[in-house]
């Protein structure tokens, strides 16, 4: 068995007055049909990889890679109207905050028939018939109210899941979910976490996990990259996160408060320069893993 | 916003409009009985015209007195065209209209594209060639492109009508139903009228249109460029939509909202008579109306002008009010 995606010396570049800021330097790593989580801080470049994907760098970003591979087939090489039949219908994304990700002043499902209706042949009939089907995926209640309502009048909660209902309704293969919960409330972020994990699951899905939370990274993904400074640093099992090596993950890990061990200061973070310069470590599964 | 309540802001709205340029008419250093009478009357025909006009009467009084007229749409006569004023503004204010419309429709169907190739091309060569155009629509005067204009396309080219809303020989042809004469004549069904009329308003409306184009342009343009910044963009992005669908269909949505209020200004601006643009080509319309009867003195005639470019603020202020709640389905 092939990887799903296979991602070979991705650089991201900006230009700025000071010269070229490297946003990812060097990254080498491959998905399986697995729960890969990417975890760092802000602007360790985890979600300009996960843009870097659907070749979404806008200028004057610059990417460059030996090869970004889905299912063995080098995205790199193909043209602006290639790709975008890519996107969406192979690898799709849901963004943190469905308050801006939504489009204000479209119906809901119009915007979820749009989704479905660029990859596949279907009447509006069918698109509404499909897109009601889908919004009950995503377990809400009263598809065709808010099939007709607008995306102010959701919750935070109710717009992610109608974002995934929408990236999900041309049945990609992969779906990059860009820190789909941190703008929710704690209460909401294991529904919404449930439910994308679900149809994940159901659709033997990759999924790219992005986020800066270290305990839903483990209890959620099956293996976890960590980014610092646009390189990867460490990778390991989800389960065995507790037990990574890395000092800036034994740092992150230790900066957390934990319930069983309650401590008086949480330690700080400690940075080195060293891990800025030190070699990308690779994320590639073996093919036959 | 019920009917009840637009009513009540219309009123307040006029009433404060009119209580102004009736105090600034009353306390101008212009002497209304001197102009109607002549500097050779006797005290005693002075007396009587200043009995008559009611200006022995306290300046509270004489608002009411002219509120009450201006209700029953009686403006008084003009001293210039010895006509009721009304009959006047009847006369003048569709030529403004038609031209203000035609200007605004050329300056929104050029302006808000030119805006959005702006925004989706910012820094290339095409934005900076967007931005020189709306410079120059900015800043040169309309008095010296108007006359260069009628010197090259009328004078040596002969390509359009002269001065004036139709040749001599067109004039009264056909019958006045709403003073706009491109629709007068279609009416009618005659097209010679109304090609004339065309030749006749390409370039003032031209002219004018170059004006809210430059302005409805760079609106358009800053408004593309925040919209285009904001995350549903991606989304659309990631859906695998084309550029075309992601700026046309997701951003322009959301730009329409604001872009009313900027149209609506622009049509409202055009509205109260542009007079140097009317004079330069002769077009009687209300600015030319108001300009000239300021200058004479004309007190009933300023005033009855001042009434309608109000009336029409206000009512352009409440259409665009509206067709932004039906644009933005937030506001319900």
């Amino acid at each position: 068995m092939t990887n799903l995606l296979e991602v070979e010396n991705l650089t991201v570049k900006f230009p700025t007055r000071n010269g070229m800021f490297e946003a990812v330097r060097d990254i080498s790593f491959s998905l399986g049909r697995e729960r890969l989580g990417i975890v760092g801080e802000s602007g360790s470049g985890k979600s300009i990889t996960g843009r870097s994907i659907l070749r979404l760098i806008r200028r004057p970003g610059i990417l460059e890679a030996t090869r970004i591979a889905l299912e063995g087939e080098d995205l790199l090489k193909k043209s602006e109207r290639e790709m975008r039949k890519i996107r969406g219908h192979k690898i799709s994304m849901v963004m943190q905050d469905p308050k801006f990700s939504l489009n204000p002043v479209m119906r809901i499902g119009d915007q979820i028939c749009e989704a479905y209706r660029l990859h596949a042949k279907a009447s509006k009939a069918e698109a509404r018939e499909k897109s009601i089907k889908m919004l009950e995926a995503v377990l809400i209640r009263d598809p065709e109210r808010v099939f007709n309502a607008y995306p102010h009048e959701m919750s935070g909660g109710m717009g992610q899941r109608i974002m995934i209902a929408m990236m999900l309704i041309p049945d990609p293969q992969i779906l990059i979910a860009d820190e789909p919960t941190s703008a929710l409330d704690v209460t909401v972020q294991k529904e919404v976490l449930e439910i994308m994990d679900k149809l994940v699951r159901e659709r033997g899905m990759g999924l790219i996990f992005i986020s800066h939370d270290l305990n839903v990274v483990s209890a959620f993904c099956d293996r976890v990259l960590i980014m610092y400074a646009g390189r990867i640093v460490e990778t390991c099992q989800a389960d065995k996160l507790h037990e990574a090596k890395h000092p800036y993950t034994r740092g992150l890990l230790n900066s957390l408060p934990q319930l069983e061990h309650p401590v008086d200061r949480l330690a700080v973070l400690q940075r080195d320069d060293a891990w800025q310069t030190a070699p990308s470590v690779s994320g590639t599964l073996e093919a036959d893993h | 916003m019920g009917f009840g309540r637009i009513a009540f802001t219309v009123a307040i709205t006029m009433i404060g409009l009119l209580f102004i340029t009736f105090i600034i008419g009353r306390v101008m250093p212009i002497d209304p009985v001197l102009s109607i009478v002549g500097e050779s009357a006797s005290k005693s025909t002075y007396d009587e015209a200043y009995r008559q006009l009611g200006l022995d009467k306290p300046v509270i009084v004489q608002f009411l007195y002219f509120l009450w007229d201006v209700v029953r749409g009686d403006f008084g006569e003009s001293l210039l065209t010895a006509r009721p004023v009304l009959d006047d503004l009847i006369r003048v204010f569709p030529a403004t209209l038609e031209l203000a419309t035609v200007g605004t429709i050329i300056g929104v169907t050029l302006g808000v594209p030119l805006g959005v190739i702006a925004a989706v091309k910012q820094g290339t060569w095409i934005d900076h060639i967007a931005r020189v155009v709306a410079l120059i629509g900015y800043s040169m005067p309309v008095f010296w492109i108007g006359l260069i204009g009628l010197l090259v396309f009328y004078g040596k080219l002969g390509w359009i009508g002269g001065p004036g809303r139709l040749d001599i020989f067109y004039v009264d042809i056909i019958p006045t139903v709403t003073g706009m004469i491109l629709i007068d004549s279609l009416l009618a069904g005659d097209t010679d009228v109304f090609w004339n009329a065309v030749s006749h308003i390409i370039l003032p409306a031209g002219l004018l249109a170059y004006y809210s184009l430059a302005y409805i342009s760079r609106m358009t343009r800053s408004f593309m460029l925040e919209q285009l910044d904001q995350e549903y963009i991606t989304t659309a992005r990631v859906k695998g939509l084309s550029e075309h669908a992601v700026v046309w269909r997701h951003a322009l949505g959301n730009v329409k909202v604001p872009l009313i209020t900027v149209i609506a200004l622009s049509y409202a601006g055009l509205l109260e008579g542009s007079v140097l643009t009317e004079t330069i080509f002769s077009w009687p319309g209300i600015g030319l109306y108001i300009t000239t009867a300021l200058l004479s003195a004309d007190m009933n005639a300023v005033l009855g002008g001042t009434v309608v470019v109000g009336l029409v603020f206000v009512c352009l202020n409440i259409f665009s009010d509206l067709l932004y709640k039906y644009f933005d389905p937030r506001s319900k």
